[in-house]
């Protein structure tokens, strides 16, 4: 299944990750040699078969509604790559 | 002394024979003399292991030692460990050091383990070779031109180049078993949601699992003891017992009954690996267990159900690094959009994108039903031929990999022949069921694999059943250096 270069801009896009005018005749190709791979799940008949989660069928566990972390917000904004006054920086989103 | 499995460190340490400080020292100093032929290590943690080393050789002298005091080992550079880089194998987290330490750390922190350093990976976990990493290809101690798998790849390298005597891994679709099979080390994935992924860089959550790569079975359930367990931070976490997974190393497995899927020993598979597997077969006879020929119909379809839902699961995961909270940002960024596309476009590797794009295409408006929904149905019709099967018999063996270690570059530019790699792992993941690989023999100098599959929360049986083939066979104690000495690393 081919996938035409015209979808792979709009997964791009949807995907927030900037692909080189170079590279994208190549990222087609590769992502149809994968759909096609999967495609093969096309001719199975599962009507009736609930689709599959857990393994085990476990549910998410709910807990008491408790403080239980610490305030680390200084160590957390270290990591950003730009951070002031207690915030992210990003580049102007308002005009 | 780097030759020493776990369990004689562990008695080595208590018998006064050794210290902590001088195995910890010995091999930190073979690290750095020899992990330039394999680029098994990311980071190594010198002072930190040193300090370790002291603090445990300390408790033994006091007589207060947890069970793995003392004992060096390396984690997979997926599990988050406070103040030490956790890069994930990726240029998008090269900066990354967490502010704190995964519950798999914390437990084998806490068992009094030494970490040596941090193990070399494919790149978010997204490989069978090793070479999609940001910090280059791992070489297999076997021969240094062939990959060691993937995506565990530097753990299981650590293993068999005497390094480390065990190692933290994760196995999302074969993670650990392939590299375990490729490297002559034995690895085990345990049941889905038996060892917690809080603080395991996520890539497909409702498949990766974390487990232990080390020389043989009976050093694997010592790691897996201090590893597994229930954890409220984990959603997904089993609410089980604690378990002592060594208890029954030495039980007989005279009654055992082995399920032989004849889907496993079909077209593709390499006719060397297939004897070999069928010799291993052969002295489990010999231990008195009966071999049955059973059916997992769905076996074809482990594969494309798998490259739907890991990489729908990554896009989401992945998600998270959009270069504002940590990890890379791209230069000089014109507004949010470029910030968020170019530090994506640039921090992540070619194979992580190709991902994350399938896995967007199957998420996308329009497909959701036709490829994830479709994958997950897929996915119980592949549990079902396994609970039908594990009514007839107790375990199911077959081989890891359809191959023995390829050439390093041999198929990077054909990522679905590379997917075809795990085409006996992916099942075991998409069901949830643990499975091992174990040593069981060599073709043209380079390690087979066995592939045991167990039924659910069945590890301390495989265990046994694993251990007690290694009291009658000498596999898993061939070294790579006894046939072939890349870069004089014998000694």
């Amino acid at each position: 299944m081919a996938v035409d270069t015209q979808t792979v801009e709009k997964l791009a896009e949807l995907a927030r990750i900037a692909i080189s005018a170079e590279t994208i005749d190549e990222v087609s190709n590769r992502l149809g040699d994968v759909l096609q791979l999967v495609d093969q799940l096309q001719a199975v008949h599962t009507e009736g078969v609930a689709p599959m989660a857990h393994p085990l069928d476990e549910v998410q566990v709910l807990r008491a509604d408790e403080v239980t972390e610490p305030n680390r917000r200084e160590e957390f904004l270290a990591l950003a790559p730009q951070s002031e006054a207690g915030l992210y920086l990003v580049p102007k989103v308002i005009d | 002394m780097h030759q020493l499995t776990i369990a004689e460190i562990i008695r080595g340490l208590r018998d006064k024979q050794f210290s902590s400080a001088e195995i910890t020292r010995h091999l930190l100093d073979r690290i750095q003399q020899l992990d330039g032929h394999y680029n098994s290590f990311i980071t190594v943690t010198e002072e930190q292991a040193l300090e370790q080393a002291a603090a445990a050789d300390r408790r033994l002298a006091a007589g207060e030692a947890p069970a793995l005091c003392g004992v060096p080992i390396a984690h997979k550079d997926l599990f988050c460990t406070r103040g030490v880089r956790t890069s994930c194998g990726s240029k998008m987290l090269d900066n990354f050091a967490p502010p704190y330490d995964a519950t798999v750390v914390e437990k084998l922190n806490a068992a009094g383990s030494v970490t040596l350093g941090k193990t070399n990976m494919d790149e978010f976990a997204m490989g069978s070779s090793n070479e999609t990493s940001y910090y280059g290809p791992v070489k297999n101690p076997w021969n240094v031109d062939c990959v060691p798998g993937g995506s565990s790849g530097g753990s299981a390298a650590a293993v068999a180049a005497q390094l480390v005597p065990g190692a933290t891994a994760t196995d999302t679709g074969g993670s650990i078993r392939q590299p375990a099979a490729l490297t002559n080390t034995t690895g085990l994935k345990p049941t889905y949601g038996r060892v917690s992924r809080w603080g395991m860089i996520a890539f497909a959550s409702s498949l990766d699992q974390g487990g232990p790569i080390a020389r043989n079975a009976e050093d694997c359930a010592y790691l897996l003891s201090a590893m597994a367990g229930h954890d409220g931070k984990d959603s997904t976490s089993l609410n089980r017992p604690a378990e002592d997974y060594t208890r029954s190393l030495n039980d007989s497995i005279a009654d055992l009954k082995i399920g032989v899927p004849k889907e496993y020993f079909g077209e593709g598979l390499n006719a060397d690996v297939a004897a070999r597997v069928e010799t291993a077969l052969k002295a489990f006879e010999a231990l008195g267990a009966k071999l049955v020929e059973i059916s997992l119909p769905h076996t074809d379809l482990a594969v494309p159900a798998y490259y739907v839902i890991a990489p729908a699961e990554a896009s989401a995961n992945l998600s998270r690094f959009d270069g504002v909270r940590y990890g890379y940002r791209c230069a000089d960024p014109k507004d949010l959009r470029d910030l968020y596309m170019r530090s994506r476009g640039e921090g992540f590797g070619e194979e992580v994108q190709r991902r994350i794009l399938v896995g967007t295409y199957a998420l996308s408006a329009g497909y959701y039903d036709a490829y994830y929904n479709k994958a997950q149905q897929v996915r119980r019709l592949i549990k079902q031929d396994f609970v039908q099967a594990f009514e007839k018999v107790d375990v199911i063996m077959g081989p890891t990999s359809p191959n023995p270690a390829f050439a390093i570059g041999a198929k990077k530019a054909d990522p679905v022949a590379m997917y075809l790699e795990d085409i006996y792992t992916i099942a075991a993941n998409l069901a949830g069921l643990p499975a091992m690989s174990l040593p069981c023999g060599l073709v043209n100098n380079l390690p087979v694999g066995l592939q045991i599959i167990g039924n659910y929360l069945c590890e301390a049986r495989m265990l046994n059943i694993a251990h007690q083939y290694q009291q009658v066979t000498d596999w898993h104690t061939a070294s790579a250096f006894s046939i072939e000495t890349a870069g004089g690393a014998g000694e």
